[in-house]
């Protein structure tokens, strides 16, 4: 009897708990990343709700009609990730990815709602859609194209090589045997060297700024990164030359929607090849990223028309 | 002052985002505080009790959240139930319910633990005064209790407005997350602005945290 009566004591405060988050939730009003879950969409997730599925079944998506009668998109960007994805400080969101982003809500007629995701929980925001495309400088990689749909690329990423103006390494095997080469520990850059070119020494540094100092005080040849890094890296500092700028397998950066999105995936793979027409992808180069980059790299970093 | 990137803190509306964003935070930790007060209050008060199948059901509640990062707590609130629900909650809402289920376990410990250390003498000597169950608690135990948790649940609530920087994981743009973007936002212009930035969210933190420090020393001595 006694017991009953706390489990009742417990069951009440159980409620309490529940009843406290749902008022909050009934408190709030409009908000950014709310997303219209009506039409038939709503049902089949209200269904789900019901019989509490295994998980892994994706929340869902908006096809591309849902989007356009919704007349808004949401966008995963990043807010802090300059030149490609960031705030500036009117508030407005800029970059390169933002760009095209603009461009897609514009030929899309709806309006952008733009969500900051983190790296890490970029696919996340896709399966259970809450963004319904991620444009945050995404590197596609075949682990990921199992968790969600890449479009077209509009970027290439590869690894580049710089050194010391005096001495311009244009090729591996100019690095001498008593050279070294400066990397980053876990970096693609480290993984490439270590299986592709084990005669070369390298010098592991754990932080960007630490194989910095050590590749400004002149304690290996040449310094290998991202090329994005590394060109970055040549155009703000005096006395540097990207000697190798493509290196390894090259990488693309794509727009990537929830697996399945079939209606929005086609489109924006026409769009891509639609804006390769005017060479849209260059004007946003040289709109966002040729002061961090530079000019001359331009066709080396930017993909025109998904690339055919 | 440009070395510093203080300039940086008044270009454009830079000033008004970073106060937006403080605004953000409060709001996220204060309402969950106000909950978790509440909440903590009951079910501290039943695990203070000898009820062993509460005891045994709160013990596992504390344990979860003790042992859970808030950020997989966030994770889960605000994707999880998405995927297996199909809720669609805020941002901001996940963040709340995720900052009341954490303060909920730590202010009911806190409770637990001060009422506990009421010695039971205390009791028995009230009730050997004269004193009914009732007036034991309002005239013994709640006040000395009151007191000892003054300065424990301010360290929580100080510490659920300084952790609410977490919910920039499930795009909250809160004040540190506006930090960071005005950084790399002029990180080519004044590459030393990452200074001026943290000095001024240190700025915003402490007058959110300092008047709260204020009162509960008002209150202890109120109380004492």
């Amino acid at each position: 009897m006694r017991k009953n009566l706390f489990k009742k004591a417990g069951a009440a405060v159980l409620g309490l708990v529940l009843a406290g988050s749902l008022l909050a939730g009934c408190g709030s009003g409009s908000s950014a990343t709310q997303q219209g879950a009506d039409g038939p969409q709503a049902e089949a997730v209200e269904e789900q709700a019901e019989e509490a599925v295994e998980e892994s079944a994706d929340a869902g998506y908006r096809t591309l009609e849902q989007i356009q009668a919704d007349g808004k998109i949401n966008i995963g960007v990043f807010s802090d990730k300059s030149p490609f994805g960031y705030v500036d400080e009117n508030g407005e969101y800029q970059g390169y990815d933002v760009y095209f982003a603009n461009r897609i809500g514009q030929d899309l007629g709806v309006e952008i709602e733009y969500v900051s995701t983190e790296a890490a929980s970029r696919i996340e925001y896709l399966q259970t859609g809450k963004v319904d495309i991620i444009l945050a400088n995404f590197t596609v990689t075949p682990e990921r194209a199992e968790e969600v749909d890449f479009a077209l690329p509009y970027m290439n990423v590869a690894l580049g090589v710089v050194s010391h103006d005096d001495r311009v390494i244009k090729d591996l095997s100019q690095v001498g045997e008593d050279d070294q080469i400066i990397v980053i520990s876990g970096t693609t850059a480290e993984t490439y060297l270590t299986k592709n070119n084990p005669e070369i020494k390298l010098q592991k540094f754990d932080t960007y700024a630490a194989a910095k100092s050590a590749f400004e005080n002149g304690t290996g040849v040449a310094w290998a990164n991202d090329n994005t890094e590394v060109i970055a890296f040549a155009a703000e500092n005096e006395g540097y030359t990207v000697g190798i700028d493509s290196l390894g397998s090259a990488d693309t950066i794509a727009p990537a929607v929830t697996k399945g999105n079939e209606s929005l995936l086609n489109w924006l793979n026409e769009e891509i090849v639609e804006l390769g027409k005017e060479n849209f992808f260059h004007a946003d180069y040289e709109a966002t990223l040729v002061d961090t980059y530079g000019i001359e790299f331009e066709d080396t970093l930017v993909i025109e028309g998904g690339g055919n | 002052m440009q070395a510093l990137g203080i300039d940086v803190l008044f270009k454009g509306i830079n000033m008004q985002r970073l106060l937006g964003g403080l605004w953000i935070s409060l709001r996220i930790s204060l309402i969950a505080v106000a909950f978790s007060i509440v909440l903590g209050l009951v079910v501290g008060v039943l695990m203070a009790g000898d009820n062993p199948v509460i005891k045994a059901v709160s013990r596992v509640y504390l344990e979860i959240v003790r042992v859970m990062p808030q950020m997989v707590l966030l994770f889960i609130v605000f994707f999880g139930t998405t995927r297996v629900f199909g809720w669609n909650i805020e941002a901001e809402i996940a963040s709340i319910i995720v900052f009341t289920f954490w303060g909920t376990a730590e202010m009911a410990d806190l409770v637990r633990g001060a009422l506990i250390s009421i010695p039971k003498h205390q009791y028995e000597s009230a009730a050997a005064l004269g004193l009914e169950q009732g007036q034991i608690y309002r005239y013994i135990v709640i006040p000395q209790t009151l007191r000892r948790l003054i300065p424990l649940s301010i360290n929580l609530v100080t510490r659920m407005i300084k952790t609410t920087s977490l919910a920039m994981m499930i795009g909250v743009v809160e004040v540190l997350k506006v930090g960071q973007q005005i950084i790399e936002a002029n990180r080519k212009s004044s590459p030393h602005a990452a200074f001026g930035i943290y000095a001024c969210i240190f700025v915003l933190y402490f007058a959110a945290c300092w008047p709260i420090s204020m009162f509960s020393k008002y209150l202890e001595r109120k109380w004492s």
